[in-house]
Parts: C-alpha cells; structure tokens; sequence
C-alpha cells in the first residue's frame, strides 16, 4: 500500500511533465494529433489566450493534487497502527482551520480575475469586418454570408466511402465554410430546427445555435489553413455527423472565391427554415 | 418515546413474514435493504449500458450499434439510472433509511407508512424507465433532455413522455423521503443528542434532504411543462409559440446542480464516519465539516447556469456565475483538510472501507481541480460538451460517490447482515475498481483537451489512442464489479459472524451499540445521550 502510494507522487508530476513537455512539441494545425494529450494548437487570439490563461491554472490544480498525495503518503506511512499505536485525540486547530478556509480563498481570486478577462474578452467584438451567419440544421450546417451578397450554402457531411485521400474522416463536408485569415469576423448562430453547438476547438470557438434566438461571437483566425470542428451539443440521431470544416485563405483569395461562390450558390436556397435576417435588413 | 410500552411486550419478532414483510414494510431497515437491492439491480443495468458505449467507442468507425437512436438512449439510459435509481437509492434510500435512525437513537423513521411508499414509488419509476427505454426507439435526449430535441416534433412517441413520469414518480418518492428524513432527524433524536453531536452521516442526510425537497419541486414543474408542450398544445419551450428553450435550461440545471450534491453529500458523511472510524480519532473540525456541507448545499443553488456557458447567456451573468462557482471550491477544500487532519494523529487501520475512502479522497480531489478549472466561462470554449466534461463529473462526482457507497458497504455489511465480508477479496476488489476506473477515465481528459465531443457513437481516427485505453479501464472495471457480486454473495452463503462492535475503539456512533444483524426493533428504550461526550 505504501509503496504504491509513494510510486504515486513520482508518476503524477512525471505525467505531468509529459504533459507540458507535449504541449511544446504538438505541431498539426486545425485538428487533434493520435495519443494527442492537450490542447490542438492556438489558430486565433481567444484561443491563445484560453491556452494561457490554462498553463497558469493548470500550475495551480497539480500542485492542490500533489499537496493532497504527498500529505495523504505522508500519512499513512507515519500514522499507520504499526507506527502509531495510540492515536491522538486533537480534534481543534483554530489557526490552521481559518489558514485553510482563506488560503483557496485567496486562490479563488487570483484565478477569477484572468478568468473574467478571458471571459469579456472572448465574448464579442464591437467592429467585425464582415458577418457569417451560422445556422444549424438536423444534421448539417447552413452558411450565409450577408455582407457579400447574402448567398448561403449547405455543408454537409462527406460519407466514409466518398472521402477522397487527404479528407479526414467525419470532419470532412461538401462544402467548407471559406473565411479570410488575419480577419475579425463577427458570427451569428442560430438554428433552424433543435439546439446545436457551432464548435472549433483550435480556434477557442463554441457556441449554441438556438432556435428563435440569434448568438453573437467572434473570431479571428490568425494563419491560411484548415480547420474542423463538430457539433457540441446533442441534436439527435446524426449528431455525432455534422462536422464544421474552416478554410482559412488570404484576403485575396477570399475576394475571389466570394465572386465563385456567388454564382456558384445563387439561387441555391439553404434548406433552412429559419432566417436570421433579411439581406437588406443585414448589420454592417 | 412511546416505545417503552412496546418494549415492554418483547415483542422483537411481531412482524409479517413471506412477501407482506417486504411489500407492506414499514420497518426502515427492510426498506433500506430494499433500496440497496434495487441499487444494485439498476446499477448492473446502467453498468451494462456504460460497457456497451465503450466496447462501441473502442476503435474508430461504428462496431456493432449501427442504430445511433440506440446509442444515444444507452447515453440517457445510464445517466437516469446511474444517477436516480443507482446513487440516490444506495445512500439516501439505503443508507440513509439503515443508519440515520439508528445513529441518533430513533426506533424508526417518523413516518414508517410514508417510508413504504417512497420505496414503491422508485420501483414504479425503475420499471417505467426500462419500459420507457424499449418503446419506439426510446428517449434518445440525455439525461438534461432539452427541448426542442425532447419536444414531440423531434420525439414522436410515447418514449420521452414515459420518462417524463419516470421522474415525476422518482421525485415524488425523493420529495417523500426527504420530508420523512427531515422530520425524523429534528424529531427524534435521542435525549442529549443535540444537533451538534449527531454522527456527520446524520448531516449530510439531513442537508441532501434539503436540497431535494427545494431543487425536485422545479424539475417537477419544468417536466410537466414539458408534458404539456408534449401533449396538449402549450408552448413554455416552443419558439413559435412565443417559448424560449433556454428556460428549460435555466429550471433544469436550477434542479441539476444541487442534484449533483444530493449525489455526492451523502458520500461525505459516509466518508468522514469511515476516516473517524479507522483513524480511532473523532473527526477534526466537526463544526467546520458539518457547517461546510450546509454551505456547499447553499451555494448549490446559485450556480446552475455555468452548466449553460455556451448557451448564448450573457457576460454579465456569466461572470456572476464564474464566481459564484469557484467560491465552492473553498469548503469543498475544508472537508478535503479536515479529512487529512482527522487522519493525523489517528492509529490508521486499512481494511475494505478505508481504502474506498483514500481512494475517494484521490477521485475527489481529482475531480475537484478539474471543477475548479471548469468553472471559468473562458475554459468552457475549449471544454464545454467534451470528453473533458464527462472526465471531471465521473471523477468528482459519479465514481466518487460509487467508492463512497462501496465504503459505506463494506463498513456496515457486518450491521446490516451480521456477517464479516470476505476481506482479501474486497481489498482485491478495491484496487481493480480504483485501477480500473482511473484507466477508464483518466485519458478522457486527454481526449477533451484534444477536442472530443460527447455523445457520439463514432469519432475522427486521431481521438482512437485514449479512447481504446479508456475502454480497456472499462472492462477491468466491469470485471471488479462482478467480483463485487461474488463478495456479496460469499458474504451471505459463508460469511462469519460479527460482533455488535466490529471496528473496535474508533466506532463510537450508535449502531454499533446494538446486535450485529441489528435486530428488526432497535432503540425501544431510548438511548441517553445526555451523560456522553459531545460527538466533536
């Protein structure tokens, strides 16, 4: 018993340092690694700052879980009946109480304060360059883009059998959402039908799409790429199939395929029900 | 009280026997067995489901549930059992009918009649569950079931609404106990046995007691709201009907948060008898521990919505809500360090029980940290609806409150049957389940942090590593289970007998005073506690 707990303290920081040691050395972009361990790699300013404001807590959570282990080995090796016949009757430590009621106390503050930085911050931004709206269908996404002509697109899923090579399977879809990189863009969700959730986790992005409800956030994606996600929040029989596929290109390219894109959709009514608002009634 | 006349007759063995013993029972012991064995019944059902999610999430691609309606109600199905029909039951119903009444010297519960049918009514409950889970296609929604998903558009069929009574009947039967305990707990304590010296796991009863009957009431409404949005036309959480689907959200989670601590508060009364007990030391810091819980329960209520961080709410009442949360981390940390100091000092024991309390110490604290980090609104973008998610509440509070029964088990066994468990096969049994569990659930903090959704049948090939991993933890998990049947069964078919003390020094409280099995009436005369110490 007291030979495995003390195997304990040294495995725990050694994960721990596996941990951290991984975190330096993932490089892939946009999606997870195999045996990947911690966070995909920051594509956008919130998720930098998420990833922060993380490596600070997470200092925090090992060193309460080493307390803990430590004491605990501590005392079951010293205080076990073989050690420690007659046990003490001390059931009062005024000091020692108050010390461990205000010290997480203390600690509760110290990580509230970043927290609600991060919290404002990642919330909304005032001035988006451009809008994509965002709206969720059982079981696919709808795209619009209001400020460049307001055509819309569906993106559903490719199937296993159709995926061409390169194409990750159950992140892939028809049609990407292509967005220009080094660009704040404000997002619009809602849905058209039950609840889903518009997720990228490189990009510290998530967020419910809600039927009769317009969520706003925000985001800016710091390099060209790709980027995939999945619905986060259980929409029903295919929800594990409706995956969220970034294409990040340069301003340029953008513009370009912007002009495709418009003939490319036109006319193509997304399926959904539900609009967001009207072209001529859209927010700048 | 008035029992004095009835101990007077002797009659110790007046009691029906066959079924009516157990249909009409009314003894809070016989009710409390009852509540352990359907525990263990929907514990081997809800386990069986769990097994089936992971042998399904094992490799990438789709193994053998091909129907996604079926895994999505294996998802419900285990989150409603687990949590109303295998935790409740075992330490409320179970535990709670066994020893509040004979730790603080009570004959029975104030209200034997009304005890009866709290049982009844979760049995009913269980069976419209199962039922509920095999008719036409079953509630695929999870446990939080969200309109409009649970709506009758998107669940056609009488699935959701059977689960809907399911619950109504299991709160009916909660809000029942709850009052039945309460009353008991202020009521009927023995002469001297003030509320400051009752045993912690007499607290936590009466603080989960609480937070039933204040939190069971709004799930109550929200799910008949639900039934009539279902059934008859209204439109509490339909859109076009001028509804908002969030406030389902707000009345659920205002019911689920403290559910989580009606789960895991009985776990720390047992846990704290169980150290006191092994450590031969009284608890350190009773007030604190005791006043703690109260807190913890308190502060239950006020932090619901950081289950609805992603739901579009705004900063404002996030930050509140980031607050509010991370203010529990503070008595939750009291009872962690007053657990350790009542440890210090003490001459530590290690059998069965013992080892689920440092085991449930380790999960907690485990959990704990993660909770800590959850609760930022920020961390949420990375985490909310992820395998990180499913990570944290096992540990802090679905295994933890498992080990803490598996502790209660193993230290009342002697109590409730008489008899001595086999003990190397328990601490056998512990050790796989602890190894088992970490394995299983260790690595989907990984998988979260990588991104990984919950509740989907299949998953992009990179996520494969951990989750293999995690599903071998389930498998030695299920394994241990089963050898915790065979305990069970040894311990009836070939336990030895157990005296009435049968922890020796450090078991003060009072169910250790009478028979080992304790005796169908106990307490007839009152116990005086007024010449006694003080519990603290």
């Amino acid at each position: 018993m007291g030979i495995i707990r003390s195997r304990l303290f040294v495995l725990v920081p050694a994960i721990g340092l596996a941990i951290v040691f991984l975190a330096e050395t993932a490089v892939a972009a946009g999606r997870s690694e195999p045996w990947q361990m911690w966070f995909q790699p920051a594509a956008s300013p919130v998720m930098e700052r998420i990833i922060e404001f993380h490596n600070f807590i997470f200092i925090i959570e090992v060193l309460i879980v080493v307390l803990v282990l430590v004491l605990m080995g501590y005392i079951i090796i010293r205080f076990n009946a073989k050690s420690n016949p007659v046990p003490s009757k001390t059931t009062h430590n005024t000091i020692l109480e108050v010390a461990w009621t205000a010290v997480p106390l203390l600690l509760v503050i110290i990580i509230a304060v970043p927290s609600l930085k991060l919290l404002y911050y990642a919330d909304r931004i005032e001035e988006g360059e451009m809008t994509l709206k965002v709206i969720g269908n059982q079981w696919y996404w709808s795209y619009e883009y209001p400020d460049h002509g307001a055509f819309a697109f569906d993106s559903i899923i490719i199937e296993d059998e159709n995926l061409e090579p390169g194409q990750p399977r159950l992140l892939s879809v028809d049609n990407s959402v292509v967005l220009p990189a080094e660009t704040n863009i404000r997002l619009l969700f809602t849905s058209a039908d039950v609840i889903h959730n518009w997720a990228v986790p490189s990009l510290g992005l998530k967020l419910d799409a809600v039927p009769g409800r317009v969520n706003e956030s925000w985001v800016r994606i710091n390099s060209e790429g790709d980027y995939y996600g999945m619905c986060s929040e259980l929409c029903g029989v295919n929800h594990g199939f409706m995956p969220v596929h970034i294409k990040a290109v340069s301003k340029a390219d953008f513009a370009a395929w912007v002009e495709q894109a418009k003939q490319e959709f036109a006319g193509e009514n997304s399926n959904a029900g539900v609009r967001v608002a009207k072209a001529d009634t859209r927010v700048r | 009280m008035a029992n004095e006349a009835t101990a007077a007759h002797g009659s110790h063995d007046h009691h029906p026997h066959g079924w009516r013993r157990w249909l009409y029972s009314t003894n809070h012991k016989d009710i409390g067995t009852m509540y352990i064995i359907l525990s263990i019944v929907a514990a081997i059902i809800g386990g069986a489901m769990s097994v089936l999610i992971r042998l399904e999430l094992m490799y990438p691609g789709i193994q053998f549930i091909t129907d996604f309606q079926f895994y999505n109600v294996l998802v419900t199905g285990h989150a409603f059992l687990m949590v109303f029909f295998v935790v409740m039951p075992a330490m409320f119903g179970g535990f709670g009918n066994w020893f509040v009444p004979l730790m603080i010297g009570a004959p029975d519960m104030a209200f034997p009649r009304m005890n009866n049918i709290s049982f009844w009514l979760v049995a009913a409950a269980l069976v419209l569950l199962l039922i509920s889970a095999f008719t036409q296609g079953g509630p695929g929604t999870g446990w939080t079931v969200y309109p409009p998903l649970s709506n009758v558009e998107y669940h056609p069929g009488p699935a959701v609404d059977l689960g809907i009574l399911s619950l109504h009947l299991a709160g009916a039967s909660s809000i029942l106990g709850a009052i039945n305990l309460i009353v008991t707990i202020f009521n009927m304590r023995a002469p001297g046995m003030t509320m400051h010296r009752m045993p912690l796991f007499v607290w936590s009863i009466l603080v989960t007691a609480f937070l039933l009957l204040l939190a069971i009431p709004v799930l109550a409404g929200g799910l008949t709201m639900l039934l009539t949005d279902r059934n008859f036309g209204t439109s509490f959480f339909e859109t076009s009907g001028g509804g908002d689907p969030i406030l389902w959200q707000h009345l659920f989670w205002f019911f689920g948060h403290p559910e989580v601590y009606i789960i895991i508060i009985p776990g720390f009364g047992i846990i704290s008898q169980v150290i006191s007990t092994f450590s031969k030391k009284p608890i350190f810091g009773y007030l604190g521990m005791a006043y703690a819980m109260v807190f913890i329960g308190f502060v239950g209520f006020v932090v619901w919505a950081h289950h609805m961080y992603t739901a579009g709410l705004d900063a404002d009442t996030r930050a509140y809500f980031v607050a509010a949360t991370l203010v529990i981390a503070v008595p939750t940390g009291v009872k962690i360090f007053s657990w350790l100091a009542t440890m210090w000092g003490g001459s530590l024991e290690f059998p069965a029980p013992m080892l689920f309390a440092c085991g449930f110490i380790f999960l907690f604290v485990m959990g704990g940290v993660t909770g800590v980090a959850l609760a930022n609104s920020g961390m949420d973008l990375a985490w909310h609806d992820t395998y990180f998610v499913v990570a944290h509440f096992h540990y802090v509070m679905a295994i933890a409150a498992v080990l803490s029964i598996f502790a209660g088990f193993y230290y009342w066994i002697g109590k409730m049957s008489g008899r001595q468990y086999p003990k190397t096969l328990a601490k056998i049994h512990f050790w796989m389940f602890f190894i088992g569990v970490n394995v299983l659930f260790f690595p989907q903090h990984f998988l979260g942090m990588a991104g990984m959704p919950r509740r989907i049948p299949d998953y992009p090939d990179n996520y494969w590593g951990w989750n293999y991993v995690s599903s071998i933890g389930a498998l030695i998990t299920s394994i241990s289970t089963v050898l915790f049947l065979f305990i069970v069964w040894r311990t009836f078919a070939a336990g030895d007998k157990v005296p009435a003390n049968q922890w020796g020094e450090g078991a003060t409280t009072l169910e250790w005073t009478v028979d080992s099995p304790a005796p169908f009436h106990t307490h007839e005369v009152l116990p005086d506690m007024t010449v006694q110490a003080p519990a603290e």
